[in-house]
């Protein structure tokens, strides 16, 4: 069934129990990020430790796809060096602007790949974009930011 | 149908129902369409479409100008939807302008007023300055609330607005107060198109005369869904879509009382809309013709006045009974459902067909997604109105909103809908408690 395919259980678990949730200090970069068709809206803060992404914090208020794509954004970032994670949310852009015919990579996006079924409705890729955008925006607003560019 | 209800003796849905094509198709995997959202847009009987159509085929020409059969016929059709929407509203024909949507009649006013200043003695009366104040409401649309903030901050005047209160009501408790000597013009909705409440114009126009201020109506929920005569409530203007009334879009209404459109400068300019040219200067057109610079929309408003005819030959009267059955079923049946919250009136007095709520537990989106996977077609978001949904400490709401070819399945397949959304999301109604939506939502 269709509602299946967008709401897989990674998603809900992710929208239940969210990874990294709240807003912590210190902080390099913060970014607010607003929805204006439905409202949705998220605050991040990213901390670096020179070139690695130390930690994601975030708080907002949205839909399970909104929640749950920040969470699972904390999980594929956090660790990793910028250029990696803008690598990775080159991929993720990508999946959920291929309106459902982008084969995402597992390796690269681990449970970033249940928003596959979110890219065929095209009223929700915003949704799963938002916390995507807000750290794309956080990370320029850090000293590191312009060498990501 | 399989029951008979009185409701449903009053209007005949079925047969109705079999003007409008697009009700009879499916979606997401052969569902039937349960189209719930009349009150964002309209779906229009094939007797618009024909008109629209019948219109191109013989007598398409660019109206107002050149003396052809063609532009006979075609100023002809126009002017004639501009009559029957005349009298439909309770207005004559100079005072109705046709604009591209409610959103343009409401700018055309703000503009206008904002042109005064430089615009002779005869537009004084529309002019504002520092220390005079415009009046609006908590509860009203974008289209109504942005271009008087705009006006405000072009002019030096001041923004005030009514309150609503935690039921979903107007706040006119300070009336008079709100509005006074130094109010220059009050805009507020007729009916509100999130919470369904039904304005009292009579109080606020009553109260603005006192005053001397203008007063704007967004009539856009009320004028399709019963009968509004825009002389007896004595608004000075008022504004509402044709879409939203089975019409095309594209077309949109500004009703302003003859005496002040015959002073008041106009907004768009060029074609059409003069009296005289010349290369340093010129003169414009009587209205309703000085508001509608270039060529106009023409299918659309000859299709605007077919739905008229339509609307009216079922009658308004029997329209409004219809849908107040309906919002009070649907009012009913999501009260019922542990978890579910009605924003706006819970009572049937003063209320229209727009049907809000939210679910404890589940996103306005996410419920939307399981209704929408169920073929019912509702309304996720703010709908234009932030400020309101602020107001009632919300981020978003869902909305239901029921027009004519609506009928108790439709309501029937809303209430499972959202029941299977609960389900869906695991919200369980039986045993809620403070876990549910943890992480998730306020």
């Amino acid at each position: 069934m269709q509602l299946e395919s967008m709401y897989q259980e990674i998603i809900l678990d992710h929208y239940k129990n969210p990874h990294r949730r709240g807003l912590r200090e210190p902080f390099d970069g913060e970014s607010f990020q607003v929805n204006p068709t439905c409202g949705d809206e998220v605050t991040l803060r990213v901390r670096l430790d020179g070139d690695t992404v130390q930690d994601v914090s975030y708080e907002g208020q949205g839909c399970s796809i909104s929640q749950a794509s920040t969470s699972v954004l904390t999980d594929l970032v956090v660790g990793h060096t910028l250029a990696d994670a803008t690598k990775t949310m080159d991929a993720f852009v990508e999946l959920m602007q291929g309106r459902g015919k982008v084969e995402p990579d597992e390796e690269v996006l681990e449970d970033g790949i249940a928003f596959a079924g979110v890219a065929k409705y095209p009223a929700r890729v915003k949704c799963a974009l938002l916390g995507w955008m807000a750290f794309k925006d956080a990370v320029v607003k850090t000293d590191q930011g312009v060498e990501t560019r | 149908m399989t029951t008979t209800t009185p409701n449903q003796a009053l209007l005949d849905v079925d047969t109705l129902r079999a003007d409008f094509p697009i009700l009879s198709r499916t979606v997401r995997d052969g569902k039937p369409l349960v189209y719930l959202d009349s009150g964002a847009t309209s779906q229009r009987p094939r007797q618009v479409l024909d008109a629209e159509r019948r219109f191109l085929e013989t007598s398409n020409a660019a109206v107002h100008r050149g003396a052809h059969q063609l532009a006979e016929e075609a100023t002809d059709a126009y002017e004639d939807a501009r009559a029957r929407l005349a009298a439909f509203v309770g207005a004559s024909t100079g005072e109705l302008v046709f604009t591209k949507n409610a959103t343009e009649g409401v700018n055309l006013v703000a503009y206008a007023m904002g042109n005064a200043a430089t615009a002779g003695k005869e537009a004084a009366r529309f002019v504002l300055r520092e220390g005079d104040e415009i009046v609006v409401t908590e509860m009203e649309h974008h289209a109504n609330l942005v271009p008087w903030q705009q006006l405000a901050q072009r002019t030096g005047a001041t923004l005030r607005w009514f309150g609503v209160t935690d039921d979903g009501r107007l706040d006119l408790s300070n009336l008079d107060e709100l509005v006074h000597e130094r109010t220059r013009l009050v805009a507020f909705t007729h009916q509100s198109n999130v919470l369904g409440t039904v304005n009292p114009p009579e109080r606020i126009v009553a109260r603005a005369k006192e005053v001397g201020a203008l007063t704007v109506l967004d009539a856009c929920q009320s004028v399709p869904h019963g009968s509004v005569d825009f002389t007896a409530l004595g608004v000075d203007f008022a504004v509402f879509s044709g879409h939203k009334m089975l019409a095309p879009s594209g077309i949109g209404v500004l009703y302003g009382r003859r005496e002040l459109l015959e002073a008041m400068p106009p907004f768009l300019t060029g074609g059409s809309m003069i009296e005289q040219v010349f290369m340093e200067r010129s003169t414009f057109a009587e209205p309703p013709q000085r508001f509608e610079a270039g060529v106009p929309m023409t299918s659309q408003a000859i299709g605007l006045g077919a739905a008229v005819d339509y609307l009216s030959a079922i009658g308004m009267d029997r329209i409004a009974a219809h849908e107040h059955a309906l919002t009070e079923a649907a009012v009913r049946g999501l009260g019922e459902i542990p978890g579910v919250r009605i924003v706006g009136p819970t009572d049937g007095v003063d209320r229209g067909g727009a049907i809000s709520f939210v679910v404890d537990g589940v996103h306005p989106h996410d419920a939307g997604q399981v209704l929408d996977s169920l073929g019912v077609e509702v309304r996720v978001g703010h709908h234009c109105a932030w400020p309101l949904h602020r107001r009632l400490g919300i981020p978003a709401s869902i909305r239901a909103s029921v027009y004519l070819y609506n009928d108790e399945s439709d309501i029937a397949a809303l209430l499972a809908g959202v029941r299977e959304a609960q389900r869906f999301f695991g919200v369980d109604t039986a045993a809620r408690t403070a876990s549910a939506g943890e992480g998730s939502q306020p």
